[in-house]
C-alpha cells in the first residue's frame, strides 16, 4: 500500500476510530462518510471504539501473498465489536486456541513492512481478552 | 423488452496454457462462437467482454479495443466493444450487458465474451490480484487472502449447521468426476475423499483440493432477438431471465456471513422474471470457487434449505444423476476458473446441455438450466435462467 493511502487512515488504523451516525445511532468501522441506513439524512461524527469484542468466525492462514508469507500460519478472524460493527483482523494466539465466541480486545501492533527499506505498517490486532500485554 | 436467444457458443480448453496468449484465447473462443452461429462478423452490432484483471495479469488495459481489433472487427467495421468488470463475476456481467443490449432493441446481434490469462505472472502475484476482489484496505491489508475469507464462511457454516469437511470434500470429488468427462476441463482426473482430506491446508478448514485453480481460458456467446434466432440455428436457447444483485464488498459487513444475500436476491428476481421457482430448474452451473461456495450456492439459490447443502451433497442430490445436477462441466473447481471467462463458460455449458450436446456428461432431463456467477465473496451475484422453450 502506498504511503498516502495508508496515511489517510492512520487514526482509524492505530486507534480504532470509526464513525457514528447521530441520526440513527449506528456505528461504523471502517469509517463511512455516508450512513447506509439514513443516507442523505445521516449525521456522521467520529467515534472511537472501545476495542472489545468477540470472534464471529475465524481461519488459520497457511498460504498468503508475499507480504504476509513470513507470518504464516496466522489466525485471522471476523470480530464483532461491542458497539456492533464487525471487522477483519488478526488474533494473536495459537491456531488451537482460537474459537468462535472467544472474547478479544484490540492491541496496537506492527502489521508488516513493504521491504527492509520500505515503510512499516502499524495497526490493530486482537488478543484474547484476559491476556496480559507482553 | 423483447425476448433474447443464444445462437452460438464457443469455448477454449481451460488450463495452464503457456504457449497461448491472451489474444490467442479470446480469438479462438470468439471464432468458435461465430462458426457455431454461422455468421461471419459483419452482422455483429456490439461486443461485451468480461475480464477481471488484465492490468495485473498481463499489464494490459483497454481490453475492449484489443479484443475487437484482434477479432478483426475494428479496422474496417469499427464495432463498439466494451470491457466489463465485476471481479470473478465479470463474465456473467458481460453476458447480462449483451442480453440487455439485445432485449432493449438497441442492438440485434451481440457477442458476450469472457477471457482471463492468469499464468503469465508468478503465483504470489496472482493471489494478490485475486485478493483485490475483496476490500483491499480493510480485508486484504489485515492479512485476508481470498481462500481465508471463504474459510471463514466455511468455519461458521460448520459451526452453525454441522457441515463437515467430508461434505465439503464431496463437492470436489463430484466436480472432478464431472470434469473427467469434459474434454475442455483443466483437471480430467477423478479424486477420492481421502485425497482431498489429506491435501495441504491453505486456510483452515479449506485445503488445496477445496480451492479452484489458476486457469487460462476464454468463452464466447452470440445473442440475437428471439424472433430471428431460427434463421441462424435449429437449436436456439432462450434467456428466460437475467438478474444481478449487490451486497457489501467486505465479508464482515454482511447480515449473515454464511449467506450470500446477493445470490438470494439475484435468484429471487430471476425466478420472478421467468415465472418459475427453484424446483423447476433441471440443472445448474454455480460459482464453486471453493467447495463451501457450492454448498452456500445451492442453499442461497433455493434448491435446498439453509444448512442442508452439506448433507444433500453427500447423499448425491447434486450428482449428474441426482435430483438437481450441479456443475456438470466440473465447475470452477475442476473445469478451471479463468475468472473473467467463468461466467460465460457456465452459460456455454448449460446451453450445450440444453441442446443435448454434452457428450458423456449429458444430463438426462435438461430443458431449463441456471447459471450463477459471483464476484468476490458475494459483493456481486449474477443469475441467468436459460431454456429450450421461449
Amino acid at each position: 500500500m502506498t504511503v498516502p493511502r495508508f496515511w489517510r487512515h492512520i487514526s482509524a488504523r492505530y486507534n480504532l476510530t470509526g464513525t457514528r451516525c447521530k441520526s440513527c445511532g449506528e456505528c461504523y468501522f471502517p469509517p463511512r462518510t455516508t450512513c447506509p441506513v439514513c443516507r442523505r439524512d445521516g449525521k456522521i461524527t467520529e467515534y472511537r471504539f472501545k476495542g472489545t469484542g468477540e470472534v464471529v468466525t475465524y481461519t488459520v492462514v497457511y498460504s498468503a501473498s508475499d507480504r504476509f508469507n513470513k507470518q504464516t500460519p496466522y489466525v485471522l478472524a471476523i470480530i464483532k465489536l461491542e458497539e456492533g460493527p464487525q471487522l477483519t483482523g488478526q488474533v494473536i494466539c495459537g491456531p488451537a486456541e482460537i474459537q468462535i465466541g472467544m472474547k478479544v480486545r484490540s492491541v496496537f501492533r506492527k502489521l508488516g513492512e513493504d521491504r527492509p527499506e520500505g515503510i512499516i505498517y502499524y495497526g490493530t490486532k486482537f488478543i484474547p481478552a484476559g491476556r496480559d500485554l507482553k | 423488452m423483447r425476448d433474447v436467444a443464444i445462437i452460438g457458443i464457443g469455448c477454449t480448453h481451460f488450463g495452464e496454457m503457456w504457449e497461448r496468449s491472451f489474444r490467442d484465447l479470446f480469438v479462438e473462443a470468439g471464432s468458435d462462437a461465430l462458426d457455431d452461429a454461422a455468421i461471419h462478423g459483419e452482422e455483429i452490432d456490439a461486443l461485451y467482454v468480461g475480464n477481471m484483471s488484465a492490468g495485473r495479469f498481463i499489464d494490459q488495459e483497454h481490453v475492449g479495443a484489443l479484443i475487437v481489433d484482434y477479432a478483426g472487427l475494428a479496422g474496417s467495421l469499427h464495432m463498439p466493444s466494451t470491457r466489463v468488470e465485476a471481479a470473478c463475476a465479470s463474465g456473467g456481467l458481460a453476458l447480462r450487458q449483451a442480453f440487455l443490449a439485445v432485449a432493449s432493441g438497441h442492438h440485434d446481434i451481440v457477442v458476450a465474451a469472457g477471457v482471463e490469462k492468469m499464468t503469465d505472472v508468478e503465483t504470489e502475484t496472482t493471489i494478490d490480484a485475486l485478493a483485490s476482489a475483496a476490500d483491499r484496505e480493510w480485508e486484504g491489508f489485515m492479512g485476508a487472502t481470498f481462500p481465508g475469507l471463504y474459510a471463514m464462511i466455511a468455519r461458521l457454516h460448520m459451526h452453525k449447521y454441522g457441515t463437515t469437511q467430508e461434505q465439503l470434500a464431496q463437492v470436489a470429488v463430484k466436480n472432478h468426476h464431472n470434469a473427467a468427462m469434459n474434454p475442455k476441463a483443466q483437471y480430467k482426473n477423478e479424486i477420492s475423499t481421502s485425497v482431498v482430506l489429506n491435501s495441504a491446508m491453505i486456510a483452515d478448514p479449506l485445503r488445496i483440493y477445496d480451492c479452484s485453480p489458476i486457469t487460462d481460458g476464454a468463452a464466447a456467446i452470440v445473442l440475437a432477438p428471439a424472433e430471428v434466432a431460427r434463421r441462424f440455428t435449429d437449436t436456439p436457447v432462450y434467456v428466460s431471465a437475467s438478474a444481478q444483485a449487490s451486497d457489501t464488498i467486505a465479508l464482515h459487513d454482511r447480515r449473515d456471513i454464511t449467506t450470500l444475500d446477493a445470490t438470494v436476491h439475484a435468484a429471487r428476481w430471476a425466478y420472478k422474471r421467468a415465472g418459475i421457482g427453484p424446483e423447476d430448474i433441471h440443472l445448474a452451473e454455480v460459482h464453486d470457487c471453493f467447495t463451501i461456495a457450492e454448498i452456500c450456492a445451492i442453499e442461497d439459490l433455493g434448491f435446498v434449505k439453509k444448512g442442508e447443502g452439506g448433507p444433500v451433497t453427500e447423499e448425491g442430490m447434486t450428482a449428474l444423476d441426482g435430483k438437481i445436477p450441479i456443475n456438470p462441466s466440473g465447475g470452477l473447481k475442476a473445469c478451471g476458473h479463468p475468472v473473467g471467462a467463468t461466467g460465460v463458460k457456465q452459460a456455454v455449458e448449460i446451453i450445450s446441455q440444453l441442446r443435448g450436446e454434452a457428450g458423456k456428461r449429458q444430463v438426462a432431463k435438461a430443458e431449463m438450466g441456471l447459471t450463477h456467477n459471483v464476484g468476490g465473496t458475494g459483493g456481486t451475484a449474477i443469475v441467468h435462467i436459460l431454456s429450450i422453450n421461449r
